[in-house]
Parts: C-alpha cells; structure tokens; sequence
C-alpha cells in the first residue's frame, strides 16, 4: 500500500519572473526521510516553504493527503528579548495538552528544562524545543530547515540519529535541508540535490558518483563522500527520477543501514 | 444610583474613570507593540488621527467613527505599501506619519467656522471627557479584550513566530487586520485623554515596565495594564492640583514608574 503524504508535479516558483524552483517532481511517502541539498540560493527553502502552502506556487502542481498535520521545524527561533516565554508556555501555544507537550519534550531530550526560559536556551537546546513543538502536534509529515544548524558535530549526529527513530516511531514522512553533506550521506534515505531544479537524486551512495553532483560541488566533495558507503542489499538506477519513480522498496532501505 | 451619578457628574471622575478604561486595553495592545515592534506604526497611527478629525468635521460624522475609519485605511495602506518594498519601511512610517498630521492641521486651518481645542487634541484634555465619550471608551474596552481573549493563541502564535504559526493553520493576515483594528480603536478613545501626540507612550511605557517583572506574556500583559493604572490616575491627579496637561502629565507620571522600576527591580529573565 503506498501512502503519499505530499506530491509534487512540476512545481514551478518565480521570483520576479526568475524561476527559483524549476519543475521539481517529488514524491513523499510515509517512512520516507529525504534530504534536500543544493549550494545556497538553490531554492531549497522556497521549496519546502511551498510544500508547507506557505509560498504561493507559479505553476506545476501541489498535492497534499487530506487531513495532514505537518510539524515544522523553522531554521531560527528569534524571539523578541521583550516577549517574556518559558518552554512550557511556547510548547502549550500549539494547543496540545500538557501531558503530550511533557511526552514530546522527553522524546527530544529537553523535558529537564520545561520551566527555563526560551531566551536562556543554547542553539542545540533551541533546536530540540522546535522539535518536540513540531512533535507535540502528532504529524504526519516532518519538515525541518536545516535542523542541526548551530549544533556541534557530535550533536549533529545525535540529531540526525533522533529524527531517523522519530521517522520509526511517528511512522512519518520526513523532508528537511542540510547543509552537513558528510551527515546526510550518512543518515539519509535519499538525497535531493536541488539547483533551481532537481539536478540528481537517489540514494546517498550512489549520488556522490553522479556527474552532475560532482559538478555542483566539486570533485574533491563527491570523492570525500563516496566513502559513506550505505550497505543496501539491492541497487538502484540514477536516473529517469528515482524519487516519483514507480519502485517503492523505502522499507527495505530504511532497516538496511548498518 | 446616586453615587454613580456624583462620580459621572464629576469631570475629574469622569477623566479619571476614562483614562483607566484606555489602561485596561493599552496594557494588552502595548504588548503587542513592544513585541512586534510596532511602536512607530502606533505613531503614524495616532498622528493620522488629527486627519480623521478633519474629515469627521468635513462630512459630519462623530469624532470617533472619523478616527477609527481613518486609522483602519492608513493602517490597511500601510500594510499594502510595505509589501511592495519599494521604501524602507521606517522611511515610510515617516513620511505618512508627518504627512497625515500635516494634513490633518492644514484641513483644519480651512474650517474657521469649527472651533477645535488643538491643544488638548494634541496633548490631551482633563475637562474634554462627557459621559458619550465614556460610553465609547468602554463599549471599545469589551470589545477589545473580548477579541483579545478568543484569539489570544493565534496572536501570540503569529507573534513569535509567523511562518510556525501559518503552517499550523493561523490565519497570521487576517489577525494582523484585527490587530490594527484594535489600535484604531484605542487611538480613537485614547485620543481625549492623553492627545494624539503621546498615545503610543501609553502603549509603551506600561508594556516595557512590565517587560522586566514579567516572566511569561499573560503576566506582562497583566502587569501592563496595573502600571497603566498607576499612570493615569497619577497623571490626572498630577494635572487636577498642578493644572499641568493631561497626556504629558499621564506620561510623565509612566515614566517615572519605568524608572523606579528599571532602577530597583532584579530583570526577571524570561
């Protein structure tokens, strides 16, 4: 049973008639975790700021399942230093109850720090509060901006580590954007690498092979990340767009990582 | 009842029961200000109130459904405005801020047969409040924290994050509009008793004195509207014995309470 949370068909967004995001295709289903990569101003936020109907699309279109509660995980929490917030009270605006704003925070490893102030929290600290507000809301699909910025690198890992038992345990969808290139190669299930449009996309070990990743970030890059070799048990064409593809093995990848 | 007709015959009373009605919501709104940093969008606002009061003379419709016509216009053209990027928008602010006040005067100027008391437009008037105007202060109040109260969430929401708060269904626009409702609102009944010039420092005196006690927003808005209890009823006081004007008494009176406040009180860090 295939269970699409969110389809994209040619999505087009102009920015005074420039396009910033080029006829993307782009599946996501339950279980999936994919990573959008791509140098700066490759319209990586745009995109998934249109996945979350918050930029008006130019052309192409967007589907989203019925019914579906996306948690968002914004880049920068900046809150006014006039607005007086603890973690209790920024966790509770999402309307959930206490006990499941408690569990969300538990998951994330921030519950010690409930009544602390928003304004006294470190960068990892703010991050992980994002995260359990996206999780109090039970979603269906996750959607994070680079989540691990700010983070130290073993933290990083540790992040990445979270979201892909939370992927397990929510059985939901995953999209975010990272800039960690060793990371994601590491953690991910499939990787998107957008320039405008979508220049590549697949599998982490396949994708540090392919030309036009190596022509989007340097061969020295591609070669340095062809060593985060994922131990799949079957193989996969590159080509002819992996992701809205018909082959539909996500759960076979997904307990595939050693 | 009475009593209740001593306290409205009364124009101190009348000033006095007045100024803490504006309190009442000037304490929440002020919040908003100080948190979305609005304070010199609450300026052009109150400024362009004098060019309401021209109109409403012009077509003849009451003083206060002028003003709040007036500042709801402005404030939707605002909005428009500084979407198309075209000017900064604190250059923008400025020019309209001036440019409606300006207006506002030289429209007057051409109504010599209208006798306006520009003074306490401008800095308020202790004697200038009738029991009609109390009538609007608190018909506005209920209104006001009624809306407060069913949409609190949202606006808090759309204020601490506005692209969190869209995608989990806030309509973030349309409470923007609400918002500036409200501000019109209380600039048009706030107008009387501290005068268009020095409505935005009842907005934000109280909220940023509050700000430092405060350890979570329903305690700064409440703290709020207690510091603006304090400098309306000083400040009439102050302008009752010492027949100083109302609205720089009321914002002396704030001010000095910030001070203390800032002075003596540890920073609650929340």
């Amino acid at each position: 049973m295939t269970d699409t949370l969110v389809e994209l068909h040619q999505l087009t967004v102009n920015f005074d008639d420039r396009p910033v995001v080029d006829h993307v295709d782009l599946r996501v289903q339950r279980g999936d975790i994919i990573t959008i990569i791509g140098p700066n101003g490759a319209g990586k936020t745009t995109l998934i700021k249109a996945i979350l109907g918050i930029q008006p699309v130019s052309d192409g279109t967007l589907t989203i399942a019925p019914r579906l509660t996306i948690g968002y995980v914004p880049q920068h929490l900046t809150l006014e230093t006039t607005l007086p917030l603890s973690v209790r009270r920024f966790m509770l605006l999402s309307g959930r109850s206490h006990q499941e704003c408690v569990e969300a925070l538990t998951k994330t490893g921030v519950e010690h720090l409930i009544n602390a102030s928003v304004h006294r929290l470190s960068g990892g600290e703010k991050q992980r509060l994002l995260l359990a507000r996206a999780l109090a809301r039970r979603p269906d699909l996750l959607v994070l901006d680079e989540p691990a910025q700010g983070v130290d690198i073993n933290g990083q890992a540790a992040l990445y580590e979270l979201i892909r038992s939370l992927r397990d345990e929510l059985n939901c969808g995953v999209i975010m954007i990272s800039h960690d290139l060793h990371l994601v190669m590491a953690a991910t299930d499939k990787v998107i690498c957008l320039n405008q449009h979508i220049c590549c996309s697949g599998y982490p070990a396949d994708i540090s092979h392919d030309p036009a990743f190596i022509e989007t970030f340097g061969r020295p890059v591609a070669e340095s990340l062809a060593v985060y070799h994922h131990h799949h048990n079957h193989s996969h064409d590159l080509h002819g767009d992996v992701v809205s593809a018909d082959h539909d093995d996500h759960a076979e990848c997904s307990h595939a990582h050693h | 009842m009475p009593i209740i007709d001593a306290v409205l015959g009364d124009f101190f009373w009348r000033a006095l029961m007045g100024g803490l009605g504006v309190a009442l919501i000037a304490g929440p709104l002020g919040c908003f200000v100080v948190w979305r940093r609005m304070a010199y969008f609450g300026d052009t606002l109150a400024h362009s109130a004098l060019l309401g009061i021209a109109l409403s003379f012009l077509i003849s419709v009451p003083l206060n459904v002028g003003v709040i016509v007036t500042c709801v216009v402005l404030a939707i053209a605002l909005v428009l405005f500084s979407r198309s990027k075209t000017l900064a928008t604190d250059t923008l602010l400025g020019i309209l801020a001036h440019s409606a006040l300006a207006i506002g005067l030289v429209t007057l100027s051409f109504m010599p047969d209208i006798r306006v008391d520009l003074t306490g437009l401008l800095f308020g008037d202790l004697l200038a409040m009738s029991r009609n105007d109390l009538l609007w202060i608190y018909g506005g109040a209920v209104l006001i924290l009624v809306l407060l109260t069913v949409l609190w969430r949202g606006l808090l929401m759309s204020t601490i994050h506005e692209e969190l708060a869209r995608v989990e269904g806030i309509p973030v626009e349309r409470l923007r509009l609400v918002l500036m409702l409200m501000f019109s609102i209380v600039i048009a009944v706030a107008m009387k008793i501290v005068g268009v010039l020095l409505i935005t420092a009842l907005l934000i005196i109280p909220a940023a004195t509050a700000r430092r006690l405060a350890g979570n927003p329903e305690h700064m808005v409440v703290l709020a509207i207690l510091f603006g209890f304090i400098a309306v009823s000083g400040g009439l006081t102050m302008s009752w014995h010492l027949d100083t004007p109302a609205g720089p008494s009321v914002v002396v009176t704030g001010f000095a309470v910030f001070l203390l406040v800032y002075g003596s009180a540890r920073q609650v860090q929340r």
